[in-house]
């Protein structure tokens, strides 16, 4: 009865254009967003944080990413992981300050703000994934996918081979040292549970409505155009070049900063095979696709699904059941592959498109037509 | 006064036609052994409906492709608005104010239809990526300011009932006219039809033929168009090309063409000896 625009008009272009035109959404956005910032910081503890929160927000933040470039542009990347890892590493840089040499002589950059260090990983990230998004524009699909599979590829085995990425440490681990905000630790070992939380929100939310506020307007509109008929959208004047470069940018750059994140704030401490192996490209994908392709709230949900079902396992099997934690934790590879497949099976398009049927439902609720 | 002058002249139904707008100069066009195009001339004026039409396999289809960029001849150049247009991508010829639409639909399937329109807009938009990314402020006015002359378009072709429609969801018919919706909304100084009737029925053909008379008059457009229904073409176009196995035939007024024997015996055909 609530749901629904009937007698909800809108009088200029403007309101018609919004995110949410349907008030019941807006509140309900404005209450997660209260809840989010307000309520959850005060309630969580470690394991939360930990298990669930920012693996989560995280792995949102390289989903939007990629979906940016695979379900609003077409463009399909199996270079998720190795994205990650040249964020991971640029923040490690950024933050424990950079020696460069010109013309012979060193020069030592002071560290830099954790805040800006991610940023500037995401822009260090963004000029990769360009670099490595320049085949596309001969190269269309599974081929493409394969191409960007050679950069996964590529840059593990830099971070493996080139000391310098690593400050030259004997492990050829990169640990992230103690950096706050206003005297406040959010990496290393003294982190509190609602400052590591607060720190990737903010991120997540900001990167969120940037990208709805690309994917509504003109920009969107080219990269949809390319991935629904190339041919087409070039006759209408859409240069393919910027376009899919332009994708490659802005999905790179969501994906360094998710990558930096995942670093510094969630782990602490990675080896760059361990971490941002080939398995995480195919994790962000699956939630990608699982999500929903194009679909912002897409990736909200398929980070979820595949964050939370894991350990929604874990405690039905182990603590409800009490079953072996060895064989729970094979039987959970099985059980979450086997609910992908049925997944996706009974909704290809993903949860977005599950949402949006549900809208349309609850839009005539209680009447059938 | 004869239409194949080069002075402005007003129609019958008082529009005006003006100079010429584009000039295709000694077209030829080759794939390989093939030749699609032969040694073709003509010209089209500003503000007229200017036809290409003939048999099957004559090259009309090439033609648009080479007007729209799609195709590069060997020989010939293309002038437009007075000038040689030196060779282009085809999203460059649409920046120029070119638009076209497909014999076979080329929508964006997976849009709306009024975000097809708004991307025939997409030329005209020009705020970067970081004023998009903020929205408010620049981004969004312009986005406001186009969507006025996106919904004129949606208005005109009364599309308004299916505007927050998914593309892939409308009939054929529909789909046609959202295609020309997106080319018009470009606002194009000349505007490509390749057969924008076929597939349709008698109510359709009629719908289609009023909008494109609607829009030549209305906007003064430029059209070019391919076509296979000749009662179609002789009702709309000033002035008719002939195509037949790549080359020109015949060229003038629909009468002209009509009584033209070259014409006359490519589409009923002639005794060979």
């Amino acid at each position: 009865m609530l749901y629904r625009e009937a007698g909800d008009f809108k009088t200029s272009y403007t309101d018609d254009g919004q995110t949410f035109p349907i008030k019941f959404d807006r509140i309900g956005y404005y209450v997660a967003l209260i809840v989010a910032f307000a309520i959850v910081p005060f309630v969580i503890n470690d394991y939360w944080v930990n298990a669930i929160f920012l693996p989560f927000l995280i792995y949102a933040i390289a989903a939007i990413g990629l979906n940016v470039l695979v379900g609003y542009c077409g463009q399909v990347s199996l270079g998720t992981g190795g994205f990650m890892a040249v964020g991971a590493y640029a923040c490690y840089k950024f933050m424990t300050g950079i020696d460069i040499w010109i013309g012979g002589v060193q020069y030592a950059l002071p560290p830099i703000n954790i805040f800006f260090s991610v940023i500037l990983a995401g822009f260090v990230t963004a000029i990769v994934g360009v670099l490595f998004g320049l085949p596309s524009l001969r190269i269309k699909g599974f081929y493409l996918a394969v191409a960007t599979l050679a950069a996964q590829f590529f840059l593990v085995w830099l971070f493996n081979k080139w000391s310098w990425t690593y400050n030259y440490s004997a492990s050829g681990q990169i640990s992230a040292p103690e950096r706050g905000m206003f005297g406040v630790p959010v990496t290393g070992p003294n982190t509190e549970a609602w400052a590591t939380y607060l720190f990737c929100l903010v991120f997540v939310v900001v990167l969120a409505l940037i990208a709805r506020n690309l994917t509504r307007g003109s920009v969107g509109r080219k990269w949809m155009a390319i991935r629904d008929m190339d041919i087409a959208a070039e006759i209408i004047g859409v240069d393919p070049l910027k376009a899919k470069l332009s994708a490659f940018a802005v999905s790179s750059f969501y994906v360094g900063i998710a990558g930096a994140l995942f670093f510094s704030v969630y782990l602490g401490a990675v080896e760059v095979g361990e971490a941002f192996g080939i398995q995480k490209s195919f994790l962000v994908l699956f939630m990608v696709i699982i999500g929903g392709l194009g679909s912002i709230f897409g990736s909200f949900a398929g980070a979820a699904f595949l964050v939370l079902l894991p350990v929604l396992l874990k405690n039905v099997l182990v603590s409800g059941l009490g079953w072996p934690t060895d064989l729970a934790a094979h039987l959970e590879f099985m059980i979450v592959g086997a609910l992908i497949v049925t997944f996706l099976i009974l909704e290809p398009h993903g949860l977005a498109q599950l949402w949006r049927v549900i809208k349309e439902k609850l839009r005539l609720w209680p009447f059938p037509h | 006064m004869s239409v194949n002058d080069n002075e402005p002249y007003v129609t019958a139904d008082g529009r005006k036609i003006g100079g010429v707008l584009m000039e295709m100069k000694n077209i030829t066009l080759r794939f390989g052994g093939v030749k699609a195009i032969t040694d073709i001339s003509f010209d089209i004026r500003e503000g007229e409906i200017r036809a290409i039409i003939g048999p099957n396999g004559a090259g009309k289809s090439s033609m648009l492709n080479v007007i729209s960029g799609f195709y590069i001849p060997q020989e010939g150049e293309v002038w437009y608005k007075g000038a040689p247009r030196p060779q282009m991508k085809p999203y460059e010829v649409a920046q120029q104010g070119i638009a076209r639409t497909f014999q076979n639909i080329a929508l964006f399937e997976g849009m709306t239809v009024l975000d097809n329109v708004m991307t025939g807009r997409l030329n005209h938009m020009k705020t970067g990526l970081l004023a998009q990314a903020i929205w408010k402020g620049k981004a969004q006015a312009e986005e406001v300011e186009n969507r006025e002359v996106a919904e004129k378009i949606i208005d005109f072709l009364e599309i308004q009932h299916i505007r927050k429609t998914p593309v892939a969801r409308l009939p054929y018919g529909l789909k046609k006219r959202v295609e020309l919706a997106r080319a018009l909304a470009a606002q194009p100084s000349l505007l490509l039809l390749d057969e924008p009737m076929a597939g349709m029925n008698v109510e359709e053909k009629e719908d289609m033929s009023r909008f494109i008379l609607d829009v030549n008059d209305e906007f003064g457009t430029t059209i070019a168009l391919i076509e296979h229904d000749m009662g179609v073409v002789m009702d709309l176009s000033d002035r008719v090309v002939v195509m037949d196995y790549g080359k020109k035939i015949g060229d003038g007024t629909p009468d002209e063409v009509r009584n033209n024997q070259n014409v006359i015996d490519a589409y009923l055909g002639v005794a060979h000896d």
